[in-house]
C-alpha cells in the first residue's frame, strides 16, 4: 500500500530522512517509533504531499505522491501532530469544511459528524469556537475530524500526545475497527511503546534518519533479548535525549504567544 | 465549487465573529479622513482645488479596501502558524480552489470594509454626483480587493514569519498607499513622482472610485478597469502558483 525506497530529506546540511525504505501492506497497521527528531514526522509530511524529498521515491496505492498529488491525497486522511484546526469556527464548522474538502456526501457528513463527535464527546461543545476548548478538547476533534472521511490510508502523528487513558484508548478502539471492518492501511507514529505493542502489526525504529530495525513487536523482542518493546526500544537507540530544532512555525507561535493574551 | 464556497464562507465567518478588528480597522481611515478631510481642507480650497474631503474621500475608501485584502491574503501566515494551513494543503481539492474561495472571501470582507468607511464618507460630508454610478463604484470596490487579496495570498504564500509582514507593511502597502494619488491630485507632479503613480496599481483603483463617485477622475474610467482586471490575472496566477508549492 505505501512504498517507500531510499527515502532522502535534507534541509540544509542537515540530513533528516536518510535513504529510508519500506513497505507497508494493505490492511497493516505501521508503526513507526523513533527518539525525538528521528525523521518522523518528515517521513509522514513526505508521503503526504506537504514536502519535496531530495532523493528517493514514494508510492501510495501505486500512485506517485510527486507526480499526482491530488490523486494520491484521495487516498489518505492525517491526524497531525501539531494542531491545524480553525480556531475562529466552531467544532461542527471544522468538521464542516473538512468533510466538503474531502467530498463526503451531505448526508453522510451529517450523520458521521453527530457520531464523532458524540464519541469523543465534543457534541455538546460544537456550537463553540475552537480556540475556546482546551488542549485535549481540541486534540479529539482533531481526531475526530480526521476520522470523518474513510480513506483508503490513514496517517496518525503522535494521535495520542496530551490525551487521557480514557481518550486514547477510544481513538485505538476506533482505530482498529476501522482497520478490521473496512481494512483501513494505518500508519501511525507514538511515543507511547505499550500503544505501539497493542495495536500495531509491524513497527520500525527510525534513529538519526535511519531505520534501525523492522519486525513485529514479538521479533523485535527477540532480536533484542528483551520482555517489553519500551526496553527494545531503549536497546536499539541508547538512552541519550534529543534536541530538536524548533522550526519557523514554533519561533512564530512564541511571538503570537507575546503579543496576544489567547 | 464548494470548496471555493466553504472557504469563503470560513472567511466571512471570521470576519464577522472579530467584532473589535472591524471597529479597530475604521480607527485609521477615519483618521485620514479627518485630519486630512478637514485639517487640509482649507489650504486645498485656497489653491483653488476645491473640496479636499470631496477629493479625499474615495482615496480613504480604497485605503480601507486595500488594507482589509492585502491583510486577509497575508492571513495565510497566519493559517501557517496555528496550523490550519495543513489542512488545507492536505486536502485532495486543486489548491487553485482553495486558493480562489480565500481570495474572493478577502475580497468580499474589504469591500464590505470600503461599504462603511463609504457611509461614514456620506455622513462626513461627500457629495456624489451620480448616483446611478453607485452600483459601479461597489464593483471597482470588488475590483480593488481582488488585485489586493491576490497580491496578499502571493505574498502570504513565501512568507515565513512575522518579520516579513513588517517589511511588506512599510516598504510595499504603505507606499502603495500613499504614491497612488489617493492624497493628491495626479497632475503637475515631479517626473520621478508621475512615472511612480502610474506603476503604482492602486492609483486605477483610486481613480476609478473618484471617477464613479465624484466625477473627477483622471484617467477614463474603461482605462482603469481595464489595468485592474490586468493586475488581477496576473496576481491571481501568481498567487495560484506560488499557493501551489508551498510546503508545510
Amino acid at each position: 500500500m505505501i512504498k517507500v525506497q531510499n527515502l532522502v530529506k535534507k534541509f540544509g546540511d542537515f540530513t533528516a530522512v536518510d535513504s529510508v525504505s519500506f513497505e507497508v501492506k494493505e490492511g497493516e497497521i505501521f508503526a513507526f517509533l523513533g527518539p525525538n527528531g528521528a525523521g518522523k514526522t518528515t517521513t509522514i509530511k513526505m508521503l503526504t504531499t506537504l514536502l519535496r524529498p531530495t532523493g528517493g521515491s514514494l508510492e501510495v496505492d501505486g500512485i506517485d505522491p510527486l507526480l499526482q498529488k491530488n490523486e494520491a491525497r484521495k487516498r489518505f486522511g492525517v491526524v497531525f501532530q501539531d494542531p491545524s484546526l480553525d480556531g475562529d469556527l466552531t467544532a461542527y464548522e471544522n468538521m464542516e469544511l473538512h468533510g466538503i474538502f474531502y467530498h463526503v456526501p451531505y448526508k453522510v457528513r451529517v450523520d458521521r459528524t453527530q457520531m464523532l463527535l458524540q464519541q469523543f464527546e465534543l457534541w455538546d461543545r460544537r456550537n463553540d469556537r475552537v480556540k475556546t476548548f482546551s488542549g485535549g478538547m481540541k486534540r479529539r476533534l482533531e481526531i475526530a475530524r480526521g476520522l470523518l472521511h474513510t480513506p483508503k490510508i490513514i496517517f496518525l502523528d503522535e494521535p495520542t500526545l496530551g490525551l487521557d487513558p480514557q481518550t486514547r484508548n477510544q481513538l485505538w478502539t476506533h482505530v482498529k475497527h476501522l482497520n478490521e471492518t473496512e481494512r483501513t492501511t494505518v500508519f501511525l507514529t507514538t511515543h507511547y511503546m505499550d500503544e505501539a505493542e497493542r495495536v500495531a502489526h509491524r513497527i520500525a525504529i527510525i534513529d538519526h534518519g535511519h531505520i534501525i530495525a523492522l519486525g513485529t513487536p514479538q521479533e523485535l523482542k527477540q532480536q533484542t533479548s528483551t520482555d517489553s518493546l519500551e526496553s527494545a526500544f531503549l536497546a536499539l537507540t541508547g538512552s541519550t535525549i534529543r534536541d530538536e530544532a524548533a522550526g519557523s512555525a514554533d519561533q512564530l507561535r512564541q511571538m503570537a504567544k507575546m503579543w496576544s493574551k489567547r | 465549487m464548494k470548496v471555493i464556497y466553504i472557504m469563503w464562507l470560513r472567511e466571512l465567518r471570521r470576519y464577522t465573529r472579530s467584532r473589535a478588528q472591524i471597529v479597530a480597522s475604521l480607527g485609521q481611515p477615519l483618521l485620514y479622513l479627518l485630519a486630512l478631510g478637514f485639517g487640509l481642507g482649507p489650504i486645498f480650497e485656497k489653491a483653488g482645488q476645491g473640496s479636499y474631503l470631496q477629493f479625499v474621500a474615495p482615496g480613504v475608501i480604497a485605503m480601507s479596501v486595500l488594507f482589509t485584502s492585502v491583510f486577509s491574503g497575508i492571513g495565510l501566515l497566519w493559517d501557517r502558524q496555528f496550523g490550519f494551513l495543513k489542512e488545507t494543503l492536505v486536502a485532495p481539492v486543486p489548491r487553485i480552489l482553495v486558493m480562489i474561495g480565500r481570495t474572493l472571501g478577502g475580497a468580499t470582507v474589504a469591500v464590505i470594509q470600503g461599504i462603511l468607511i463609504a457611509v461614514i464618507c456620506f455622513i462626513a460630508g461627500l457629495r456624489v454626483h451620480n448616483f446611478a454610478l453607485i452600483p459601479l463604484a461597489f464593483c471597482f470596490m470588488g475590483l480593488i480587493a481582488f488585485v489586493f487579496a491576490s497580491l496578499g495570498m502571493a505574498i502570504g504564500s513565501i512568507l515565513e514569519d512575522m518579520q516579513g509582514f513588517q517589511l511588506v507593511m512599510n516598504f510595499l502597502v504603505l507606499p502603495i498607499f500613499f504614491l497612488s494619488g489617493a492624497l493628491f491630485p495626479l497632475v503637475n507632479l515631479p517626473f520621478a513622482l508621475k512615472l511612480i503613480t502610474r506603476v503604482d496599481p492602486l492609483t486605477y483603483g483610486v481613480d476609478a472610485l473618484r471617477g464613479t463617485l465624484t466625477g473627477a477622475g483622471h484617467f477614463s474610467i474603461g482605462f482603469d478597469a481595464f489595468i485592474l482586471c490586468i493586475l488581477a490575472t496576473v496576481f491571481l496566477t501568481t498567487g495560484s502558483y506560488l499557493f501551489s508549492r508551498i510546503q508545510a
